[in-house]
């Protein structure tokens, strides 16, 4: 983690009234925003622990539909992303579940309904502080802050595969940060999450999509 | 050039002739290396969103989202204004201030977290106060916010600011040694007198427990800042006057950790326990005790 900035102290700035509640749960739906293979249709939001028992209150269900329209944490339009929402014809819903103890206390599952029938789902929690993490991507353990410019590749589990990821970021002088791979099994489907310290040229896309065992690659710019 | 605790902090102040503010703003310029302009200007704009939190709790009709306070700070504002506070100009003004941003925060309005969410309005009710009362630059009050920072870093390096961990001691207490130490160097004084009036303020409230009604930062968090403004101004006075703190900031927040982590759970931000359980607060909860202007 980085050292504390003053800015972690007098900051961050926000749309209240909590800032695990409000921009925690707003930068997950973000980052689930970004994640997305095609325009989002629609999203189910299923939520967990004290999000399930204070989610209106908090304020946290229109943080997180206000995330999966690209807001950020200190957008003023937070407070009316369902008119927003309405206007951009996404559709939402949510789910709560109390039943679930074994959990973080403050969890969501996302589950995103995008063009040409693709989904997408993912599971976030709310740190704290505004922080959030995501700890599941498609049914594989993943994790994944926001906090660096991060590069997403979705491949086979195969020999050959990191070298030629790494070799194509060093080809346009791009410096890892951190870098590690989750993968549902040996030889099955596997993510590679590359943060880095710079913003990440687009280019580098279909230059990876060219590697048989590469899915597909996603950039995810820091917030 | 970066420093863990409050001792090395003095260190470096004493070192270097330099006052709290700009032993932090080196150690975000030159330690984490920021660019010096940039630091100003977030800083700046920090302040500016502060200020516009008080103007908005004080000129529009907010009602929070849990529907338990809006309002308040006008209420408040007109005491004053009629010359029916007890409090004296500043501290009526810094507490007026403090209860008026989490009205904003509580009804979904842009806050700065200092250090966190529900302790938003202490330090913005301190120093809009203090600005406003002593006639002073904005220059010189993100100078203070700099040794607000300080403590508020120190604090987290080596505690908590987390509701949830250290009970409101360490969110309202936290923001409460902040705007002391920051209080204590707008009006002279030297930097072990900042955090001798960190620590008196953290210690003055120590021990206080995290019960929010219903699970949301509304009741009692918002009368709380109110005291948090108000035991920074005591305890930046006491500070001034001389006297020194027999438990320097380094210990009293190691206090303040190990008392907040032996709270029981239920008086930490879980809603089970203290004013969370009140009949009356629960059943203002349930019925949004306060309904929005139709």
């Amino acid at each position: 983690m980085n050292d504390i900035s003053m800015f972690d102290i007098i900051g961050p700035n926000m749309i209240g009234p909590s800032s695990s509640h409000t921009a925690g749960a707003l930068r997950i739906a973000h980052l689930a925003g970004k994640l997305a293979p095609a325009k989002i249709l629609s999203v189910t939001f299923t939520l967990y622990g004290s999000f399930a028992w204070t989610y209106r209150g908090h304020g946290t269900d229109r943080a997180l539909v206000g995330g999966i329209l690209g807001f950020l944490p200190d957008d003023e339009r937070i407070r009316d992303s369902f008119q927003y929402a309405d206007a951009a014809g996404l559709k939402y819903e949510f789910i709560e579940n109390t039943t679930e103890k074994d959990i973080h206390p403050n969890t969501v599952d996302i589950l995103l309904h995008c063009e040409n029938n693709r989904t997408i789902e993912l599971r976030g929690e709310s740190i704290g502080g505004g922080n959030a993490v995501i700890r599941r991507l498609n049914g594989i353990d993943i994790a994944l802050s926001g906090a660096y410019s991060t590069l997403i590749v979705h491949h086979k589990d195969k020999k050959g595969v990191l070298a030629y990821i790494t070799t194509v970021c060093s080809g346009i002088d791009l410096n890892i940060a951190f870098m590690k791979v989750y993968r549902k099994a040996k030889g099955d489907s596997a993510y590679a999450i590359i943060e880095v310290d710079s913003d990440i040229n687009p280019s580098i896309i279909s230059v990876l999509e060219c590697h048989d065992a590469i899915i597909n690659a996603t950039i995810v710019p820091a917030i | 050039m970066n420093f863990t605790n409050g001792k090395q902090l003095l260190e470096i102040c004493s070192e270097k002739h330099i006052p709290i503010s700009q032993a932090m703003f080196l150690r975000e310029t030159d330690y984490l290396e920021q660019d010096p302009v940039e630091v100003t200007c977030k800083m700046e704009h920090a302040y500016d969103i502060m200020k516009q939190a008080i103007h908005r709790a004080l000129t529009e009709d907010l009602i929070s989202t849990g529907g338990m306070i809006g309002g308040e700070s006008k209420q408040m504002n007109a005491l004053r204004k009629a010359g029916k506070n007890i409090c004296g100009p500043l501290v009526s003004k810094a507490i007026t201030y403090a209860v008026g941003v989490l009205e904003v925060n509580a009804s979904m309005g842009l806050i700065v977290a200092a250090p966190t969410a529900g302790s938003s309005g202490v330090i913005p009710g301190v120093l809009c106060a203090a600005q406003e009362e002593y006639n002073m630059e904005d220059a010189v009050i993100i100078q203070a916010l700099y040794t607000a920072a300080a403590v508020g870093y120190l604090i987290t390096r080596n505690a908590t600011t987390a509701g949830a961990e250290g009970g409101c001691q360490a969110e309202v207490g936290s923001a409460s040694a902040m705007a002391a130490a920051a209080m204590t160097q707008l009006m002279g004084g030297t930097p072990s007198q900042c955090l001798d009036a960190a620590s008196f303020a953290l210690i003055n409230i120590l021990g206080l427990v995290c019960d929010p009604v219903g699970g949301l930062v509304e009741i009692p968090c918002q009368n709380r800042n109110a005291i948090g403004a108000s035991n920074a101004l005591v305890s930046a006075e006491i500070a001034l006057s001389g006297i020194q703190s027999v438990v320097p900031i380094d210990e009293a927040i190691e206090v303040m950790y190990r008392v907040g982590r032996s709270l029981p759970v239920t008086l930490r931000e879980t809603s089970q326990g203290g004013t969370a359980m009140a009949p009356s607060a629960c059943h203002a909860c349930q019925t949004r005790w306060k309904k929005p202007k139709s």
